[in-house]
């Protein structure tokens, strides 16, 4: 546990260092840069406009921290060979792996985090001294606390997706990994598509692999909450429950995977 | 060590070096921008160039932006927006106002006529944008040159939204204002006013105003009453100034008729039209030079017709409310 920690504190000060932390003064620049312009555009719906921009800004400087890390996670150490060094000390393989995995994970976590107290600072000031005429025409108040439920998702989501590059770069070179990532991320996004892929075609067999890979690969599109939150369209919790409880059977399964295979690669 | 290394870059030549490197990088991007401005002033571009949609389908959008449909709705909701505005703008400059679009019939002018896909594709990719269904339909509704002339899209717009949202009754609202207003469709919009005021929570106007439209047709005090309800309820700034706008329309409409009455009565007693507004003052038919509610001096021609300006903000006046007369089109 302890070696787990010291790893994963290290990921999360090696993230520093490379200056990841960087994009959150570009999210802050481009959100408000944006907030100035949209306000000047679009007719009293600026509110509604920096909350998809904010949601989707968290979402895709997440997902290239993910990945981009993630994917060198492993490899890094291998190339640099400083893995041989790691390796010697009492540290056991799957500890490694994990974290790793808790590293990127509390960067992530520590990104999102300011990210999303960047869009609320944004909001605050976009709906200062608003009348409440306009206020009330608003399907959700800027200032929603609901908005956190689909922060929370875009963090678990984005945890989802660093178990994926964990996984890859255990055996593949970075290039391939983010290939790989991406395209995951792509395919989970659309992933009713293979559930209604019968509609498509004619043939049964194809159908059912379709169907089969519906249920086997991650299904992302459910993470997605973004477009009700801001319509304030109410998000059970019993839906966040079920959703979580998911990514975290699937995290589990690929770290499990990462670790055994990371346990079974010979790096002589 | 690093410390000593950058003042090190900083003393003698090398200084001079970076600092004339970095005036002939100055210098350059200034040639590229007069460059660039001397080329736009030569070869301007086409105006409107830009104006092209080239994906039209929902459904491809939805796949190309995946996770992000609700910020690709924006992004063609604010050009939406610019379009309706540039064209607006291009158009109002113009002194020769091309023919207006066909009612009724498939667009055919270029003016205006990527505005109903644009908020179609905004509002396909977010079924729940009020603005664009609730804007658009003003956009599409406003008489030409001021906008599309197409109170058609526009109803098709909002009974979209209506399909999106059926206890929405800001969209039947709306739908009954457009068949008032510019479609002079009264019992359709009757019909809309009271299927809004059937729905829960809908404010208790709308009730009466059924009524009245059904009972008065495109009466001007029902038209009054009607836009000072808008003017009211307005949450946004933009339909407020633009409910005052028509009232103010209204009110010139009301001084139109109580000045040709002065000039028909002055017309009867001296036997020709007056030369001016000055001769009515002179002979104390009118007590000064009367101006519309934008302070623009009304008009008066030579065969004693009074008019608004042109030059009024307020122009061009609404069309007149007209009878019942106009076909049914009862609320789906």
């Amino acid at each position: 546990m302890k070696a787990t920690v010291a790893i994963a504190v290290n990921v999360f000060r090696e993230s520093v260092r490379d200056k990841v932390l960087y994009n959150l003064v570009l999210f802050a620049v481009v959100l408000i840069g944006a907030s100035y312009l949209i306000g000047q555009l679009t007719a009293g719906q600026d509110i509604k406009i920096i909350k998809d921009l904010g949601l989707a800004a968290i979402s895709v400087f997440g997902l290239f921290i993910a990945v981009f890390i993630g994917i060198g996670l492993v490899s890094k150490e291998v190339d640099k060979r400083s893995i041989y060094s790691l390796l010697a000390k009492p540290i056991h393989r799957p500890q490694f792996v994990l974290g790793k995995y808790c590293g990127l994970t509390l960067t992530l976590a520590v990104n999102v985090a300011v990210m999303a107290a960047a869009l609320y600072a944004v909001l605050f000031y976009m709906s200062w001294g608003v009348s409440e005429a306009t206020a009330q025409s608003w399907d959700a108040p800027a200032l929603d606390p609901a908005l956190l439920k689909a922060v929370g998702l875009i963090l678990v989501e984005l945890m989802l997706v660093t178990a994926i590059a964990l996984f890859f770069s255990t055996f593949s070179t970075p290039m391939l990994s983010a290939a790989f990532t991406f395209g995951l991320f792509i395919v989970g996004h659309f992933s009713s598509d293979l559930r209604n892929f019968q509609d498509a075609v004619d043939s049964p067999a194809a159908a059912r692999v379709a169907r089969g890979l519906y249920w086997v690969l991650p299904n992302l599109a459910q993470f997605d909450i973004k477009a009700d939150v801001v319509h304030g369209q109410p998000v059970p919790l019993g839906y966040m429950a079920v959703t979580i409880g998911y990514a975290a059977c699937y995290i589990t399964m690929l770290l499990v995977i990462s670790m055994l295979v990371f346990a079974r690669r010979d790096f002589k | 060590m690093s410390i000593l290394r950058v003042p090190r870059v900083l003393r003698g030549g090398e200084f001079g070096s970076v600092l004339a490197i970095a005036m002939i990088a100055l210098a350059l991007l200034g040639g590229a921008v007069q460059l660039q401005a001397t080329r736009e002033q030569r070869f301007p571009p086409p105006d409107g160039g830009d104006e092209a949609m080239y994906i039209r389908s929902a459904a491809t959008l939805r796949r190309l932006s995946g996770a992000y449909t609700a910020l690709a709705a924006d992004g063609y909701w604010i050009r939406a927006l610019q379009y309706y505005g540039g064209t607006k703008r291009r158009l109002q400059g113009l002194e020769w106002v091309p023919e207006p679009p066909p009612m009724l019939k498939a667009l055919t002018s270029d003016n205006y006529s990527l505005l109903y896909p644009m908020l179609d594709l905004a509002s396909s990719l977010d079924p729940r944008f009020t603005i664009a269904y609730r804007f658009g339909a003003v956009f599409l509704a406003e008489a030409y040159p001021r906008g599309a002339g197409r109170p058609d899209l526009a109803v098709a717009l909002l009974e979209k939204g209506v399909r999106a949202q059926p206890d929405k009754w800001e969209y039947m609202e709306d739908i009954g204002f457009v068949h008032y207003w510019y479609a002079h469709n009264y019992r359709a919009a009757a019909g809309w006013f009271q299927k809004a005021a059937d729905i829960p929570g809908a404010p208790w106007w709308l009730r009466s105003l059924a009524a009245t439209t059904l009972a008065q047709g495109g009466d001007r005090q029902s038209s009054r009453i009607m836009w000072e309800a808008i003017r009211q309820s307005a949450a946004i700034d933009w339909l407020r100034q633009d409910a005052e706008r028509r009232l103010q329309q209204l009110k010139a409409l009301d001084d139109i008729d109580n000045l040709q009455q002065s000039v028909d009565a002055f017309m009867r007693r001296a036997g020709q039209p007056p030369a001016d507004w000055l001769t009515l003052v002179r002979a104390r038919v009118i007590p000064g030079v009367p101006v519309d509610p934008a302070r623009t001096p009304y008009e008066l021609t030579a065969e004693g017709r009074v008019h608004l300006a042109a030059s009024s903000p307020l122009a061009p006046l609404p069309e007149e409310p007209r009878q019942i007369d106009a076909p049914e089109a009862s609320p789906r």
